[in-house]
């Protein structure tokens, strides 16, 4: 094998990964929450917040796991996604000092956001 | 009867004696078959023979006579004066590198990485192959439509021009060194790809680019090299995860 001076294909990884998340599931999640249940286009009866986050809080069932570990990875991938693309973003536009602080930033706000979402699924749903 | 003509506004820099690259605008005969690159042989052989550019096989095989055509790198061989006409054309040296003279640029810094990324083959085993007649190493047409499209490469350098990560970014390795290199990574006759990953797989190689995609736009051989790069990035990226879960499975 070889080496490489950097660890950059780790976050690229993530970011194809997020893209691929991104892709395959966001526009059906947006779809689904941010406009037909909004727009009235599911009845009411068959959905409501309190209920979605009642299923989510069941007692452990296999089912209810699949889906935290699916939705954590949906939005910890897109974050990553975010920052690195936001990160080259700013180099594009030409904020060439600095690079690394702007990694540092970007790649934290992503793991944050990470941490949150986890929180949020495993420890409060 | 009068005959139509064409007004050429290229940029001029002689040094030691211009401080900075000025415009001289010529009027030349207008033919619509004619290209810019016949433009500016007339220039050079009737007009003005001071005016310096390089040129070499008027057919779009060499790479030699890359410039600016009104702001976008081109060919000047197949660059016809008829895109333009009746306005004037505009002839500038190629963006993003240093000018030497006229429409004549420095390209150095290319040719080093170029060598670089070995863009040959390398055989490991040279020695013991026993070759020449009927000891080819031979490859099977799906073998060869692996790399065929990114060896069509002239090193005309024109992605270099149109790129704007390189612009930003000079020790980026750039669209035509990392094609050449993925060239070479998938041909079944090579065995040199460690030696070219620590070049393209670098910070300064591969993960520069943002995939903007203008290399592919510009190439005048349909080369691709932003394609190039995402494969090259994939496939670092396998290799990356593999040797961190399994550094055992070292080769």
């Amino acid at each position: 094998m070889y080496k490489i001076n950097t660890n950059e294909p780790f976050w690229w990884g993530l970011f194809m990964g997020g893209a691929g998340m991104i892709g395959m599931f966001l526009p059906v999640l947006i779809l689904v929450f941010g406009l037909a249940i909004p727009g009235g286009a599911v009845p009411p009866a068959s959905y409501d917040t309190v209920r979605l986050i009642h299923l989510l809080g069941q007692p452990a069932s296999v089912g209810n796991l699949l889906v935290k570990v699916f939705l954590f990875g949906v939005f910890s991938l897109t974050f990553f996604h975010w920052a690195h693309r936001f990160r080259y973003l700013l180099f594009d536009l030409g904020l060439h000092g600095g690079r690394t602080a702007v990694e540092y930033l970007c790649y934290s706000a992503a793991l944050a956001a990470t941490i949150y979402t986890a929180v949020t699924l495993f420890v409060i749903a | 009867m009068t005959e139509s003509t064409i007004k050429l506004a290229v940029t001029r820099y002689r040094p030691g004696q211009d401080r900075e690259p000025t415009v001289q605008t010529y009027t030349v005969p207008y033919h619509d078959d004619w290209v810019v690159l016949d433009a500016l042989q007339y220039v050079k052989d009737n007009i003005d023979g001071t005016l310096s550019f390089r040129w070499s096989c008027h057919m779009g095989v060499c790479g030699s006579c890359g410039m600016m055509v009104d702001g976008t790198p081109k060919l000047t061989c197949a660059a016809f004066l008829r895109e333009s006409y009746p306005r004037e054309v505009r002839v500038e040296p190629l963006a993003n590198f240093p000018v030497v003279r006229d429409l004549i640029v420095d390209i150095d810094d290319f040719m080093h990485k170029l060598s670089e990324v070995k863009p040959y083959i390398i055989r490991e085993d040279l020695d013991s192959l026993p070759l020449g007649l009927g000891h080819e190493l031979r490859q099977t047409p799906a073998e060869l439509e692996d790399f065929k499209q990114f060896g069509m490469c002239i090193n005309c350098m024109l992605c270099y021009s149109a790129c704007p990560v390189y612009a930003m970014e000079p020790k980026f390795l750039g669209p035509a060194a990392i094609a050449l290199a993925h060239r070479y990574n998938m041909d079944s006759r090579d065995q040199g790809r460690n030696q070219r990953m620590p070049v393209i797989g670098s910070s300064e190689g591969i993960w520069e680019c943002t995939f903007v995609g203008e290399c592919s736009v510009v190439c005048p051989k349909h080369v691709d090299p932003a394609a190039a790069i995402q494969r090259t990035k994939l496939a670092t990226t396998n290799d990356w995860f593999k040797s961190m879960l399994m550094p055992w499975g070292n080769r």
